[in-house]
């Protein structure tokens, strides 16, 4: 047990403490042993009320081991701890147990849980409801919703295997052949990628499908096939909407259903996971679609809890259709895999008291300015502070680019031929200006001035065409080669060095000397760099 | 040996010249290129020893080759970061020869004029060349020998302050003499009437006070310019020192010069042509120093720099996919190439996809980043320039940006109140992930806040460019 005696006396520490869930069936639990030593390094101490733990495989003794105290009743728990972390919806005899000033962080549903944040706002105690976590990068760490969507879709892959009667993967065996499964996923958000990836590495050939075309790729590299629809028309962007889906035009619908139809004889296993936040799930896989299925398919709904996506579906039940097509519409996949989820949502609480503490100090700091506190935070202080602002950061996806619109053959045409009169006048002008310039010269010098002043506009009309050319990573040799040639003032002094004075030809050799200098060392450098230049 | 013959070797050393430059579009094609450059120096220095009015062979070829050695050993011994001084340096050279030239011009045209008719008869040579002009012509000649001399040592003196501010022997800040640019303009009065009063006397007074006034333009007008516009003034120096050569070549009657220093001065005035237009800015505004005014309140710069370890850049790239690493002087400074190259060739082995994206104005030369990176043994077919790899960001898993800044500020997108705005810029910030290797906290070379520093996907990775490349190595498997 990590706690620090100072001088012999005991500080007082916040607890955080952890309830049984109170929901029937409910195996998840907020705290694991090691989640509970991180929590200490914060400068917290834990709590954890008897036999918390146990349907997630974690005992009394475990978290005695990590330094959490156990208390033997929930009252008690609620009594002695400052801040109270817990997986499902508080139920109302919880609610009647906030006290002023405590913090609760839990799923709270707070769209659809008016009772419940009016109770926390009499009560004044500060609620942080983990599904409202904003969806951004800093926050994802602490994002309960795709953690436990991540687990739903590998379970529910599982479930399907459970309740399918063949092989996922494709074998050849001295029996015979037996052919892969089809699977399909529908809405390829975190728990539909999840359900992609268990799907394939289990040897299934695996089609998805999800209405922000932008998924796609996300979706191939996951090894399924996207299965994109024969429909035109600007498709909603996600981003737009912090990265869930939205509610689609009925035309589009229209695409989907007809595609899905055509699916369905061929797919074995269909895994649903549409959801549309605070919305009734929308109906994707109809009963037509299941009467058109083989018989021994399995459809998985992980949507059955706000009505299914497919409207045969029974929430928490499995039921066969009497065409012998199975129906999983189970709502607790994370609670079915309890330890790894308890391990998974323990780590995002801590997470989330991580950044109540940015001092690590154990005094919690909640700070309304922090985006991603203020946005999760439904009741502050005796105020209900849902909804929250829109985050000041955008989401996820990166922005669309702007569309420029596309011209027409024509518009391009003119605009060519626009840019090329441009041209040609600019041209035009150019040269005519030069051509009058060199004629007032000759007009004036003589005869002998003009003939080297030609050679010099050649020159330096040889040489623009000639530089333009030069690639711009051989820059520096062409500066070291310049320079080299640069050198060959070297001749003028040459000319001279015989004819004449004692200073003449000081001059001229020093002159000499130098140009040397620079013809050499010029030539060498640039041959040193290019020999550098390989090719991979 | 007769005239004819030396003409003729000009046109082929011309040619040559020619070809040497234009073989520079290619890598491969440029190692064949360099050697028609060496043939065409050797053919018209040879020629020129041979032909009229040349004499001390033996003095000359002595001075060449004490030249020669010189730049043998400071060619082979230079180190590629300090290729921008070299070529400074290199440049003071020539504007100095360029500068002696056109006094020993003018010593002989005194000299011809000061003898009889029947004696210039006798002359050979430039002096028989000088002997033959007429009274127009000499006018003429006086102001292509002057502006010869003022080209030259405007390059001379410019080339010495850059050689220091790039070797850091000077503060490579700008620093100007009180008075500023009237002190430039004043000493071009200065040379201006100079012209005339030479123009009109002949006299060795204008000349010498001309050549004083040059030196000090091309001093103080250096002195004014930051280090980080060295890419610039370099390029320009080179331009300069290819006029003073044509000038000469004009003053000497000599074709090959005037051809020469033709195809250097449009060299060097297309490369500070493509830096200044990489920078956005005017040629005139860098060359007067300093940055444009703003027109308005900058952006404020919303978040944190974030800082991470060397672990957490390493966990990245071994994980990512598609690299670009994106080098800036800070990387010459800290002699990080190396690393760099090594940490390529380790993430290349692994078959991720590595590439370099180079800005026009990264470094202190233009095309400086190439070099040092070729020396690295990095193949150059993954180094590519900013138009053809800035499309691809977006696609990319990390970028590293080591030793740059204002190359890769958003700003000069996004907030059009920026002194930077309109910059072409490495959109780095829009790949998934991107790590800024710096030396601590501080703005770039303009003084502006790189707002790329404090986005979402950026973290900031501290230290000596060199020590983090290297504290990466063992990290990557």
């Amino acid at each position: 047990m990590s706690k620090n005696f100072d001088w012999g006396k005991e500080e007082k520490f916040v607890k955080i403490g952890i309830p049984k869930e109170l929901y029937e069936g409910e195996a998840r639990v907020a705290l694991t042993p090691d989640s509970a030593k991180q929590l200490q390094k914060l400068g917290y101490d834990c709590v954890i009320e008897t036999g918390a733990g146990a349907l997630a495989g974690f005992a009394d003794k475990d978290y005695k081991e990590a330094g959490v105290e156990v208390v033997k009743t929930a009252a008690a728990l609620w009594k002695a701890a400052e801040i109270v972390a817990k997986v499902r919806q508080p139920e109302a005899v919880e609610l009647k147990r906030l006290t002023k000033g405590q913090t609760l962080i839990s799923f709270f549903n707070p769209a659809a849980n008016d009772a419940g944040m009016e109770a926390a706002k009499a009560k004044g105690a500060n609620v942080i409801a983990m599904e409202m976590v904003p969806r951004i990068s800093r926050a994802q760490k602490m994002d309960a919703l795709s953690s436990m969507a991540n687990i739903a879709g590998y379970r529910a892959v599982i479930e399907a295997s459970n309740n399918f009667g063949r092989f996922f993967t494709g074998q050849i065996t001295a029996a015979g052949k037996v052919p892969p499964a089809k699977v399909l996923v529908v809405g390829a958000g975190v728990a539909g990628l999840a359900a992609i990836g268990t799907s394939t590495s289990l040897g299934a050939i695996t089609y998805a499908f999800d209405v922000r075309p932008e998924v796609a790729e996300q979706v191939e590299s996951m090894g399924a096939e996207f299965v994109y629809l024969d429909f035109e028309e600007e498709q909603q962007d996600g981003a737009a909407t912090g990265g869930y889906a939205s509610v689609s035009s009925p035309e589009f619908r229209e695409a989907q259903l007809a595609k899905f139809l055509e699916l369905a004889p061929e797919v074995d296993i269909v895994i649903t996971t549409a959801l549309i936040p605070n919305r009734e799930a929308p109906e994707l896989w109809t009963a037509e679609m299941v009467a058109a299925m083989k018989p021994g398919s399995v459809i998985v709904d992980l949507a059955a809890e706000k009505g299914g996506n497919c409207k045969l579906t029974v929430a928490d039940e499995k039921i066969v259709t009497d065409n012998g097509v199975t129906i999983v519409g189970y709502t607790d996949f994370p609670s079915r895999m309890a330890a790894q989820a308890s391990t998974l949502y323990a780590t995002n609480i801590r997470h989330m008291m991580t950044d109540l503490t940015p001092e690590k100090d154990g005094q919690i700091n909640h700070d309304m300015e922090d985006d991603v506190i203020r946005g999760a935070t439904v009741t502050f202080e005796g105020e209900i502070t849902f909804p929250p602002p829109p985050p000041k950061i955008a989401a996820i996806a990166a922005k669309p680019k702007e569309v420029v619109p596309e011209l027409t053959a024509e518009e391009k045409r003119a605009a060519e031929v626009a840019a090329f009169k441009a041209q040609t006048k600019n041209q035009v002008i150019l040269l005519s200006v030069g051509a009058a310039l060199l004629l007032a010269v000759g007009l004036v010098a003589p005869a002998s001035f003009m003939q080297h002043f030609i050679v010099f506009v050649l020159s330096v009309f040889i040489g623009f065409q000639v530089i333009w050319g030069v690639a711009h990573s051989l820059h520096t040799p062409l500066m070291a080669v310049t320079n080299a040639i640069s050198s060959i003032i070297i001749l003028g002094a040459l000319m001279q060095i015989g004819s004449g004075s004692f200073l003449v030809i000081l001059l001229a050799s020093l002159s000499v000397f130098m140009a040397g200098i620079n013809i050499f060392g010029g030539f060498l450098v640039t041959r040193r760099m290019l020999a550098m230049f390989q090719k991979s | 040996m007769e005239f004819g013959f030396t003409t003729a070797a000009y046109v082929v050393a011309a040619v040559l010249f020619i070809l040497s430059l234009g073989g520079l579009s290619g890598q491969e094609s440029a190692k064949r290129a360099v050697w028609y450059g060496i043939v065409g120096m050797a053919l018209a220095v040879a020629a020129t020893l041979v032909g009229p009015g040349a004499g001390l062979w033996f003095l000359s070829l002595l001075l060449i080759a004490g030249g020669g050695a010189i730049g043998y050993v400071v060619a082979t011994r230079v180190q590629m970061t300090e290729m921008p001084q070299l070529v400074a340096a290199m440049h003071s050279l020539v504007g100095l020869a360029a500068v002696f030239v056109g006094l020993i011009a003018h010593i002989e045209l005194g000299r011809v004029l000061g003898m009889d008719h029947a004696t210039r008869e006798t002359l050979d040579g430039f002096a028989g060349l000088l002997a033959h002009k007429t009274a127009v012509e000499i006018n003429i000649l006086r102001v292509e020998l002057f502006l010869g001399i003022f080209i030259g040592a405007v390059t001379f003196t410019g080339s010495v302050v850059a050689y220091g501010k790039l070797a850091g022997k000077l503060s490579s800040n700008a620093s100007k003499l009180p008075g500023g640019h009237m002190l430039n303009a004043g000493a071009a009065a200065i040379s201006a009437i100079t012209l005339i009063w030479y123009f009109n006397t002949g006299g060795f007074l204008p000349l010498f006070i001309m050549t004083l006034a040059a030196l000090f333009i091309g001093y103080h007008l250096i002195m004014g310019i930051g280090g980080a516009d060295m890419p610039v003034v370099v390029s320009m120096l080179n331009s300069y020192s290819g006029w003073a050569a044509a000038a000469i070549g004009f003053s000497l009657g000599n074709d090959l010069l005037i051809v020469v220093g033709a195809l250097v001065g449009s060299s060097g005035a297309i490369l500070s042509y493509i830096m200044c237009k990489a920078m956005n800015r005017s040629f005139v505004s860098v060359i007067l120093g300093g940055f444009g005014g703003t027109t308005g309140p900058q952006m404020e710069v919303e978040g944190e720099q974030v800082a991470i370890d060397a672990d957490g850049v390493a966990n990245a790239l071994n994980e990512a996919d598609s690299v670009i690493i994106v080098p800036g002087y800070g990387m010459a400074v800290a002699q990080a190439q190396s690393a760099v190259s090594e940490l390529t060739n380790k993430l290349r082995a692994k078959g991720k996809n590595v590439r370099f994206a180079i800005h026009p104005v990264a470094g202190r030369l233009p095309g400086h980043m190439n070099v040092l990176l070729a020396e690295a043994r990095v193949p150059y077919d993954i180094v590519m320039e900013m138009d053809e790899i800035n499309e691809d960001f977006p696609e990319t898993d990390v970028v590293i940006v080591i030793g740059s800044n204002d190359i890769v500020n958003p700003a000069a997108q996004e907030d059009p109140n920026s002194p930077i705005a309109g910059m072409p810029v490495l959109e780095v910030w829009k790949a998934k992930q991107v790590f800024v290797s710096k030396r601590g906290q501080g703005t770039g070379y303009s003084g502006i806040e790189n707002p790329l520093f404090y986005k979402e996907n950026t973290r900031m990775f501290y230290g000596d460019a060199k020590d983090s490349v290297n504290a990466l190595l063992p990290k990557i498997d």
